[in-house]
């Protein structure tokens, strides 16, 4: 900003006739445009305050989710029924959504990530169309996909039950996206030259695999399992439409329904700022973890947290 | 030296080929069984028949014996005497437009300003604060809003403090306004940091060759800055309008009520009665192919945008 006002300042008498003559408003137009910034603040305060009013709620030392009553901590622990930790309800779906993340990720990554490079260096038709078959994986709304797998579990597939191997199945396939994509991408801008330097010293596949491909592709398979992990965290239709009973009931359901159902309180606040702080737990060891992991390559804030939320793939 | 290379590696393509198809093995199995299977599932309930003594629907595996009950149905449904699915069709498209609409006029600046104005150390701290409602569970952020606007809440309070409203508003049952907001505001998030990922890639020479060259800045807009984000701005709106259309629980959190429901709450509630489930797979392959189209245009412009990164 000061250095805008010093560049207009020494504009010449015969400039500015230039400038008025040809049109030109006499404002510098390079000013700094304060009236979006204020925008995008006011953007930013709409998108966040409700959430830190909601997780302000969680503490709420009464029954209200509106109205502040004083400090508490009763709805996550002091209150010996309606407690997030004497609940049976709330308590087993918190355990429920850190079962469902582990298991999800544990299947997903591996299965992606072999998936990935298969696909990228096997060349052929039926290569390109399960690619195409894994993006589209990625963008179908995820109702009809919930749909599909519904069905899939109460005809087809009929011995997986509803319920926690139904969720997790359907999750698996509902993520492998993630890390399929990111490894692709990755593997596209690494290019072929470390592998053909591996297989020309006399590596096999497999070692090459192990000893050179592995360690470049850390970071990205990295990044996936963060992605993954925490979209299980907030996932909702999927589980919705896949569990069975408050046994597999995670964190996302369970707010929904009981909201609905129009037992709201503020242990559903507690619920929620369980997982809004879980997932800030994954987001940070992510972001932690990947600049450790990528600490001898050039880069940037932006560009380790534009792959910690997939938005450079 | 490369063509001979090539040669003595030769024979071992085959052999390679074969280990890259292993791995790539477990993953096309799963995708067959768990995500193309399942969408022939839905065909086979939608074309099968019911099971008149639980009245379950009958999957039916065989394409000569599909029969067209379900689809009638749902055709009744749509067209006939007792019709209710026209103005929800009408809802569900009005509503979408107007929350993308919606998220795309407020998006768009603040995308824009922090794609090309914040200074280094803000464009970290915004660019942190417009992914943070990435990592905040959607749920989370539909129960902020429903704390904000239950009829003591905060909002009926500002209204009130501020001579507004006289006396409380019920937001949460049957207001369409409340509902294409929470739309809004539920995935705004997505479409601004698609848009950012755009706009930041915009060569900034671009727009000063375009002041340069003697153009005002509303022209330099629309001439140059707007034509480089058209792919952006498909992109981002397909990424808001595609989920909001199987959208369900924002409307049930929202309002709940049948006077703002919209096709993904038909789905949904058909889904929930085994009765229904027929119709509700017809509906649901209904909205597959119409959503195919956009899908696919998404799927081949981001392909082409990460071949041009590259």
């Amino acid at each position: 900003m000061n250095a805008s006002t010093a560049t207009a300042a020494p504009s010449s008498q015969a400039d500015r006739t230039v400038r008025r003559a040809s049109g030109f408003r006499r404002r510098n137009p390079w000013r700094h445009p304060w009236f979006l910034e204020g925008f995008t603040w006011l953007y930013l305060i709409w998108s966040l305050v409700p959430i830190g009013l909601a997780v302000l709620f969680s503490f709420n030392n009464g029954k209200s989710q509106a109205v502040w009553q004083g400090f508490s901590w009763r709805w996550y622990f002091s209150d010996p029924v309606n407690s997030v930790l004497h609940d049976p309800v709330l308590h087993e779906s918190v355990v429920q959504t850190l079962r469902l993340s582990v298991y999800t990720t544990v299947i997903a990554v591996p299965l992606g990530v072999a998936f990935a490079l298969g696909i990228n260096r096997w060349r052929g038709v039926t290569a390109s169309s399960f690619n195409f078959v894994m993006i589209l994986s990625f963008v179908i709304p995820e109702l009809i996909f919930g749909v599909a797998m519904f069905f899939t579990f109460t005809a087809l597939f009929s011995f997986v039950h509803l319920g926690t191997l139904a969720e997790t199945l359907g999750l698996v396939t509902w993520n492998v996206s993630w890390p399929a994509i990111i490894v692709q991408a990755r593997l596209v801008t690494l290019g072929r030259q470390y592998e053909e330097a591996a297989a020309d010293l006399g590596a096999t596949g497999w070692q090459t695999m192990r000893r050179v491909m592995l360690p470049l592709l850390a970071p990205a398979i990295f990044a996936s399992a963060v992605l993954v992990f925490s979209s299980v965290i907030d996932d909702f239709v999927l589980v919705d439409l896949l569990n069975s009973n408050a046994a597999n009931t995670p964190m996302s359901v369970l707010i929904y329904s009981t909201q609905r159902g129009g037992n709201g309180g503020p242990a559903l606040n507690a619920l929620g700022t369980i997982m809004l702080a879980m997932s800030f737990v994954v987001a940070l060891v992510g972001y932690l973890g990947y600049r450790w992991m990528t600490r001898g390559e050039r880069m940037d804030n932006r560009q380790a947290l534009a792959a910690i939320t997939g938005a450079d793939s | 030296m490369a063509l001979r290379g090539l040669a003595q590696r030769a024979p071992q393509r085959g052999k390679h080929r074969l280990f890259w198809a292993c791995l790539a093995a477990p993953g096309i199995l799963w995708l067959t069984l768990l995500f193309i299977v399942p969408f022939y599932v839905v065909l086979a309930i939608a074309a099968g028949q019911l099971n008149q003594l639980f009245g379950t629907p009958i999957a039916e595996y065989n394409p000569l014996h599909w029969t067209t009950g379900n689809l009638s149905a749902a055709w009744r449904d749509i067209a006939g005497p007792s019709a209710y699915l026209g103005p929800i069709f009408v809802r569900t498209i009005l509503y979408t437009a107007i929350a993308s609409a919606l998220c795309l006029l407020i998006g768009y600046p603040a995308a824009y300003f922090v794609a090309r104005f914040a200074g280094p150390r803000r464009k970290v701290l915004m660019l942190v604060l417009l992914i943070a409602p990435f990592w905040i569970s959607y749920m989370m952020r539909m129960l902020a809003w429903v704390d904000l606007l239950q009829t003591n809440g905060y909002v009926n309070s500002a209204l009130q403090f501020l001579h507004l409203a006289n006396h409380p508003v019920n937001w949460l049952s049957g207001q369409p306004v409340t509902v294409v907001l929470g739309l809004a505001y539920g995935y705004i998030p997505y479409l601004i940091l698609v848009l950012y990922a755009g706009l930041d890639r915009i060569d900034p020479a671009l727009i000063e060759a375009g002041r340069d060259l003697g153009l005002g800045k509303a022209r330099t807009f629309m001439r140059v800055t707007l034509p480089l984000s058209r792919q952006p701005i498909m992109t981002g709106l397909l990424i808001t309008v595609l989920p909001m259309l199987g959208d369900y629980f924002t409307n049930q959190l929202m309002s709940g009520a049948t006077n703002t429901s919209m096709i993904g709450n038909v789905i949904d509630q058909q889904l929930s009665t085994p009765l229904f489930q027929g119709e509700g797979a017809v509906f649901s392959i209904f909205l597959l192919l119409i959503l195919m189209v956009p899908m696919i245009y998404y799927v081949v412009a981001t392909n082409r945008t990460s071949r041009e990164a590259v």
